[in-house]
């Protein structure tokens, strides 16, 4: 699969700007101890050009933007900057030179303002005193360059993700970035937000800026872009400009084979059996008055736009917040003041923040696997043997891939942790169980795992809930779709009326108006 | 990136690091210094002299071992330990005139103690997790008002236990069985069920798990304030324990008891490689730290190269050097 059409590095004699670009590598390979996980890497980022990087979970995205942006340094080959040779010392380095990595993570001081942060650690400067107006116009002129309308006064902990987005890019343009490189700046923005960034990027690349950005959304790679760079076990599979390479030829290519299709087909019809019936749960402040039936072996997908109250209302069903209304399973009411409380009824939920409510990541593989279900493997001591048996069970059957069996759960891609956290969750062996967002942040293929495990679980006479913001996922996934809309279900899709556009239609508020679809 | 499986091959047993071997090092290289030094050092009434000495901060160092490992911290065991002193001083002399200097009141002591102890720390653990109130903050006021609280109770001066008692007591301290004593039994017990219930049960996991995230303990149906909570009780607890111990060595309690206990169990937790902002915790460790701390005052006291006055300063360079491997210890991983 290998594309030598596709433009690599020029060769060192190449010399000149418009054949080396404006940061490249150059057959650059990296090791960590004795893994080599990036082999032979040749990228070019020109000036004005968008530039996609997209490969699977641990296919080197990470490590190469690291090294493009001087975190790390080549075992061998070379970073070339306007066609020289660069040594970045570090990350400084690469900034002063205007090459700036935003992290998927925000870099940002929460608790200062918009203004402070754009400045952090080049404060502009009248005698030994701040010049606080200087920077107030300075980023005002930023934010106004990105159409942001964020007040530099603002403390960054009250802005919404987009915002705070738009803010790293304010910074980074601060420091004159010409090379801005973006891990998955979309994954935790909502449509709308994410076309408000394409928007910007579109001005940035007008600008001239040279623009790198990873995304495991297809579409708004096939959008936005104008070259991508496939990357697979730590090489470049392809590079070719992005109006050549369809979607399905992009997955393909990373995924290194031809994907049948993502949505397993159901086999087993939903049960007659009322698993959960909640009839007026109300979340003070985020959610009021969802009735709704969901029987055994369904799948019942919940959508609605990011603030809809999905989250929250799902979280006060587990007790995780504070809630009222009826709830029944298996037909009797209960109480549920807790998440312990909720397991004990075969209710779990799985939550969409996997690194900060999800996984330990500083734990280990086994750890994090029993935690939730920790009594079953204590007698009244803990049983290691029968965790470590437990953990090559879920390493099978879920496929599981770490460095070790020893390793800490942070040390695992975004995927694997995703299927670690599945294995954990259903652990404790629940009837009911709420998946929110399952495969956020996630490559394709091991999209299609977990979409078959789900499909598992529903086979097995499990009730699920998925929560999600990607609308074919719920439309794949779900038997019938409840749509939230400011804290209320707006409204049930199923079957043929189970499209986008009504979907969207109900989470907008635009339902009954007529549209010019 | 490999795949795990059954078929893969075992993982291999890397030598412990310096994070693990550091503190075990240290306590060898003070035993060798102080064996160098002074022929008396390694003599069976040196060492079960040190031994019963680091009792009481050891049965509260391993209490505050899961305090620590859970996130959390407590400030306020060192004037518990006087305020409760100062109690079964009070409790015991009280009852001498109706049941005579015999077992019973002892008996009663120990458990007025204990209780005032299970309560202290529940106390403190209500208002961490219940009302939701900085650890920090709230031990800080308890170790204010025990402290003000014996004061109160000695009137400014000194409880003593009634003569006839104190003897009666004495054994507690002073006996033991096969040549060994009381307190160093007891800190023994202390420390073994404590680093089995560390490694073995749901209770220790739990402590690891809400230190490092307590956020993911939640959402994994983890039950963080009862274990939270509990971590103050069992300190409490134990507390109760040491003061059991040390109450008989000397028979009376002052505004000057237990002064920087504290201070020295949180020591001897950090020293033994518990990381202080939670999630990693280890018994033995701090069994490890008190003893080096211990060690230090013992050599002070028994050579003449370096004053005593200057045991804290030596303990202090010791704290921030083991935080400095922790430290290096994590960056290298």
């Amino acid at each position: 699969m290998n594309d030598d059409s596709g433009q690599r590095a020029a060769s060192p004699r190449g010399g000149g700007q418009g054949v080396t670009g404006r940061l490249a590598l150059s057959g650059v390979d990296r090791s960590f101890g004795p893994v080599e996980v990036l082999h032979d890497v040749s990228l070019v980022l020109q000036a004005g050009e968008v530039h996609a990087l997209i490969g699977e979970n641990g296919a080197g995205k990470s490590t190469t933007m690291k090294i493009l942006s001087g975190y790390l340094r080549p075992s061998s080959g070379r970073v070339l900057l306007e066609g020289q040779e660069a040594r970045f010392e570090g990350s400084d380095a690469a900034e002063a030179q205007g090459v700036v990595l935003i992290h998927q993570e925000f870099n940002l001081a929460e608790d200062l303002t918009v203004e402070e942060n754009v400045f952090l650690g080049r404060e502009l400067r009248r005698g030994p005193l701040l010049d606080k107006r200087a920077m107030r116009t300075r980023t005002r002129a930023l934010l106004e360059r990105l159409e942001c309308r964020v007040d530099p006064g603002a403390r960054v902990r009250d802005l919404a993700g987009p915002d705070k987005q738009m803010v790293e890019i304010a910074k980074a343009l601060g420091r004159e970035a010409r090379v801005l490189i973006m891990d998955e700046p979309t994954a935790v923005l909502t449509g709308r937000e994410a076309e408000v960034l394409f928007a910007q990027v579109d001005r940035l690349r007008a600008e001239g800026v040279a623009i790198l950005f990873t995304s495991h959304k297809l579409d708004e790679v096939k959008r936005i872009s104008d070259r991508v760079t496939v990357m697979r076990d730590g090489r470049v599979v392809a590079s070719r400009p992005t109006e050549e390479m369809s979607e399905d030829a992009m997955a393909e290519a990373m995924v290194g084979r031809a994907l049948s299709d993502l949505f397993p087909a159901r086999s087993a019809p939903v049960g007659e059996g009322v698993a959960l019936r909640l009839r007026d749960l109300t979340v003070p402040g985020h959610a009021r008055g969802l009735s709704f039936d969901l029987h055994e072996g369904e799948v019942l997908g919940l959508a609605g736009l990011i603030g809809s109250g999905r989250t929250e209302a799902m979280e006060g069903l587990v007790g995780l917040r504070p809630h009222e209304g009826t709830i029944e399973i298996g037909g009797h009411a209960v109480r549920i003041a807790s998440p312990r409380a909720a397991q004990a009824h075969g209710l779990v939920y799985l939550t969409e923040d996997r690194k900060g409510r999800g996984l330990v990541l500083n734990m280990g593989l086994r750890e994090n696997l029993t935690l939730q279900a920790l009594e079953d493997f204590a007698h009244p001591f803990l049983d290691r043997r029968a965790e470590a048996e437990a953990l090559t069970r879920a390493i099978r059957d879920f496929d599981i891939r770490a460095p070790s069996r020893d390793a800490k759960a942070g040390t695992l891609s975004g995927g694997n942790q995703q299927k670690l956290l599945l294995a954990k969750v259903l652990l404790a062996k629940p009837r009911i169980v709420i998946i929110d967002e399952p495969t956020r942040g996630i490559d394709i293929g091991t999209k299609q795992q977990i979409y078959r495990l789900i499909h598992d679980l529903a086979a097995e006479g499990v009730a699920v809930i998925v929560i999600s913001s990607e609308l074919p996922e719920v439309i794949g996934l779900a038997d019938r779709v409840l749509v939230m809309r400011q804290g209320r279900i707006a409204g049930e899709v199923a079957g043929e009326a189970k499209t986008e556009d009504t979907i969207v239609r109900l989470a907008m508020g635009l339902d009954g108006k007529e549209t010019a679809a | 990136m490999s795949s795990v499986s059954d078929t893969a091959p075992k993982p291999q047993r890397r030598l412990p690091d310096l994070h693990v071997l550091g503190p075990i090092l240290a306590l060898v290289a003070l035993i060798v210094i102080g064996a160098a030094m002074n022929s008396n050092f390694l003599s069976y009434a040196n060492i079960t002299n040190v031994l019963a000495r680091s009792a009481f901060i050891g049965i509260i160092a391993v209490g505050m071992t899961f305090v620590i490992t859970a996130g959390e911290l407590d400030l306020s065991v060192g004037s518990m330990a006087a305020f409760i002193a100062g109690l079964m001083i009070l409790v015991m002399n009280g009852a001498l005139a109706g049941m005579g200097a015999g077992l019973g009141v002892i008996v009663l002591g120990i458990g007025a103690a204990l209780v005032a102890g299970l309560a202290a720390g529940w106390i403190n653990g209500v208002l961490i997790t219940t009302m939701r109130i900085e650890a920090f903050i709230v031990t800080l006021g308890t170790m204010g008002i025990y402290r003000s609280l014996v004061t109160w109770l000695a009137d400014g001066g000194t409880l003593s236990l009634d003569f006839g008692l104190r003897t009666a007591m004495q054994p507690l301290y002073y006996g033991g069985i096969l040549g060994i004593s009381w307190p160093i039994i007891v800190f023994a017990v202390v420390a073994l069920l404590g680093e089995g219930a560390m490694r073995m049960t749901r209770f220790g996991r739990y402590c690891a798990a809400i230190g490092s995230n307590d956020q993911v303990a939640r959402y994994s149906s983890v039950d963080v304030n009862r274990v939270r909570l509990l971590t103050y009780v069992l300190l409490g607890l134990l507390v109760g324990v040491a003061t059991v111990m040390y109450v008989p060595r000397l028979g009376s309690a002052s505004s000057a008891t237990g002064v920087l206990w504290e201070l020295e169990a949180i020591a001897a937790v950090i020293i033994g490689g518990t990381t202080l902002k939670g999630g990693f915790g280890r018994v033995w460790g701090s069994v490890v730290g008190v003893l080096i701390l211990g060690l230090i005052g013992n050599i002070l006291n028994l050579t003449d190269w370096v004053s005593p006055y200057l045991n804290g300063a030596i303990q202090g360079v010791i704290i921030v050097l083991a935080v400095i491997l922790q430290r290096e210890g994590k960056a290298g991983a």
